[in-house]
């Protein structure tokens, strides 16, 4: 997993409530057994019409073609577990996502993919969205370490984040490591449960 | 003494490996559920980093999202969605994972087989890649889905890094009306709460209405919590949970059985426990239910109309609605039952169990699909098919004009060739109206069996009750 400390790019704005990840990457792009290569997905259903022709979609206009940061509206991430989600976002360059709230499931599997989600209140987003709005002029700066982000005209705002998801996220730490450093703990407790609860 | 806890807390408490400093917690899981679309990438870094399954008769693997409900026997057609159902038998195969494939009696919709084969028990702890996993909570066990990351990191560890969420209780007080369901009650829930009402919580179902439904009827509930934002839903085991599990052919037998049965009996909410957030709902405030927009919060009661952007309470849920509709091709003030449908689909992780079927028996007995209407009954597993069939209602559905069909999660989420065309309207008992869910420009209205059948066989949304 990529390390995430300081990121400066363009923001993209996506003024939707309820953004679901049935939304984000559509069934037909769930069929594969790879995590890469899913950018052609990501937002299928509102970059392109039922021929397959381009919709003119946000991340498809030249000021946000490259485009690092989305900022979008309540709710972000909802429905399905498919971790498709943010590999997709992932594949297309995008490395934060910004929200008044996100879904629980959607907000955990960015972390596993080096993806930082910040939530903030409404105002705040309303800002961003903003600055979003005026494209590749408006470069937005996200600093994890000091847990700030910085508009185009200077002001600055804070974040919250978790403490050991931040410190995972600044290091690309493999969770899956880590915990397998506390093999014996995992097998004193199975021990313990074998006595305690033999069904289970 | 120590201080009175939840359902929810129990569980966690007993499920705790490790806790950092920083209140980061590693928790035990018992048991792994798998299918085959968010599984291969993690089978995948698996190999890739020499790990093994550390629990393999803790996990249990199923095809359901792309498994064809008719012409089985030929196989699958679509070559992407045969690869992913044969990976799935390889991984299963070189991990050691137990595996019920396609042609298994006992293959179905992940969430229903879990339950029928007593895999599922109170008090455990159960993760599937799937965020619908959080139906098992009916049971008393604290159930939610979770990514593909997380997938291997249970494979391989039998363990998962968590923060304990936060309590919350639902109270549903009273007697449900006749004709009004476990589907009505949890769409009413969402209604109420919002979509991201749930969200940070584990959603305990409690009060008289949900202590009388059946275990199925308590799995559609807490199958939904999902769709209120919560990752899980509870309901404290009782004597319908024990006996429904006793006799599965994985649940504990014997000496074994007493003592599990007695620990379970420890695991219902101590009187005193405190919830961070609470509401209570009144059972006989609730009629059948209709989503009439693109997110399960967009639900009204069948004898309403559809709202229009001036019930919204702020810009962004105006500007919500006014795409809602427009995508739906409805007009605001139109009342629901006056909206036609094109198909019927019964079946899913939320209405695919024995007695759903019943339900849509009831109703399809001696009727006709209208014309015009394409209904489908898609029964949640193998064993759910056969019992149906036992009991003759698949000769009802098939005289009614339904189309019978083998087990799946089919037009639930539209990844095998079950689907819906642009525009086409459905009333369907799944879990999500999403825009394009069930299809590209798939018009969904998420309903109960029995108001399902009722559209079936009227042609338009139709309140179940007045069938009689």
């Amino acid at each position: 997993m990529d390390k995430f400390d300081k990121l400066t790019g363009t923001a993209a704005p996506l003024p939707l409530v309820n953004i679901d990840t049935d939304m984000i990457i559509p069934k037909q792009f769930l069929k594969t057994i790879k995590r890469t290569g899913l950018r052609e997905g990501l937002f299928y259903e509102l970059r392109t019409d039922e021929d397959g022709n381009a919709k003119d979609f946000i991340l498809d206009q030249p000021a946000y073609k490259d485009a690092q940061i989305l900022v979008a509206g309540d709710n972000f991430g909802c429905g399905s577990s498919r971790e498709h989600a943010p590999w997709a976002l992932l594949d297309a360059g995008i490395r934060c996502i910004i929200a008044p709230s996100f879904a629980d499931i959607f907000y955990n599997n960015c972390f596993k993919n080096g993806i930082l989600p910040i939530a903030l209140p409404q105002e705040q987003v309303d800002l961003l969205m903003d600055d979003a709005g005026r494209g590749a002029n408006a470069v937005i700066s996200v600093d994890l370490e000091a847990q700030e982000i910085k508009g185009p005209d200077g002001g600055t705002i804070s974040f919250e984040i978790d403490a050991f998801r931040k410190h995972c996220l600044m290091n690309g730490l493999d969770d899956i490591g880590l915990t397998m450093a506390k093999g014996e703990k995992i097998d004193s407790f199975e021990e313990r449960r074998k006595l305690s609860q033999p069904w289970a | 003494m120590s201080a009175p806890r939840t359902l929810f807390d129990k569980i966690w408490d007993s499920h705790l490996v490790d806790r950092q400093d920083d209140g980061t917690c590693l928790i035990y899981i018992d048991r792994h559920l798998v299918h085959e679309v968010t599984s291969p990438q993690a089978f995948e870094g698996l190999r890739m980093t020499g790990r093994t399954v550390r629990r393999p008769e803790a996990t249990l693997a199923v095809p359901d999202h792309n498994v064809p409900t008719s012409g089985r026997a030929q196989g699958i057609d679509d070559e992407e969605s045969r690869i992913q159902v044969e990976q799935l038998s390889k991984n299963c195969d070189e991990f050691g994972v137990p595996l019920f494939g396609m042609d298994d009696v006992r293959q179905g919709v992940v969430h229903i087989i879990g339950p029928e084969q007593g895999f599922t028990l109170p008090g455990m702890t159960i993760v599937c890649g799937d965020s619908h996993t959080a139906t098992h909570g009916a049971f008393g066990s604290l159930a939610f889905g979770i990514g593909t990351s997380e997938v291997e990191h249970v494979l391989a560890t039998q363990t998962l890094i968590q923060k304990p969420a936060k309590n919350m209780r639902i109270t549903v007080e009273g007697k449900l009306p006749v004709g009004v369901t476990a589907k009505d009650m949890v769409l009413a829930i969402i209604g109420k709460i919002g979509t991201a009402g749930g969200t940070g919580y584990v959603i305990e179902y409690a009060g008289e209405a949900i202590r009388d439904l059946s275990m199925e009827g308590r799995m559609t509930v807490c199958n939904m919590s999902i769709e209120g934002g919560a990752r899980a839903g509870l309901i404290a085991p009782d004597e319908k949970t024990f006996e429904y599990i006793m006799g599965r052919p994985m649940s504990p037998k014997g000496a074994a059985w007493e003592q599990a049965l007695a620990y379970w009996k420890t695991l219902p909410s101590d009187e005193g426990a405190s919830y961070d957030k609470e509401l209570v709902l009144k059972a006989a405030d609730i009629e059948p239910q209709v989503t009439w927009g693109t997110s399960p919060e967009d639900v009204i009661p069948v004898s309403a109309s559809i709202p229009g952007p001036d019930a919204a309470p702020d810009d962004n849920k105006r500007s919500a609605i006014e795409r809602s509709l427009d995508y739906m091709g409805l007009t605001a003030g139109t009342p629901i039952s006056e909206v036609a449908v094109d198909t019927v689909f019964i079946g899913s992780c939320t209405n695919g169990r024995i007695e759903d079927l019943r339900e849509v028996a009831a109703v399809a007995k001696g009727r006709k699909v209208a014309e015009n209407v394409r209904a489908m009954i898609v029964p949640g597993s193998g064993l759910v098919k056969e019992q149906a069939e036992e009991e003759g209602l698949d000769q009802i559905f098939i005289e009614a004009g339904f189309d019978w069909r083998e087990p799946g999660c089919s037009m639930c989420l539209a990844m095998n060739a079950d689907k819906l065309a642009p525009g086409e309207r459905c009333a369907s008992t799944s879990n999500r109206n999403f825009e394009g869910r069930q299809g590209r420009g798939g018009r969904t209205h998420l309903v109960s069996p029995g108001m399902a059948a009722a559209a079936a066989v009227t042609g338009h949304i139709t309140d179940v009750r007045e069938l009689g």
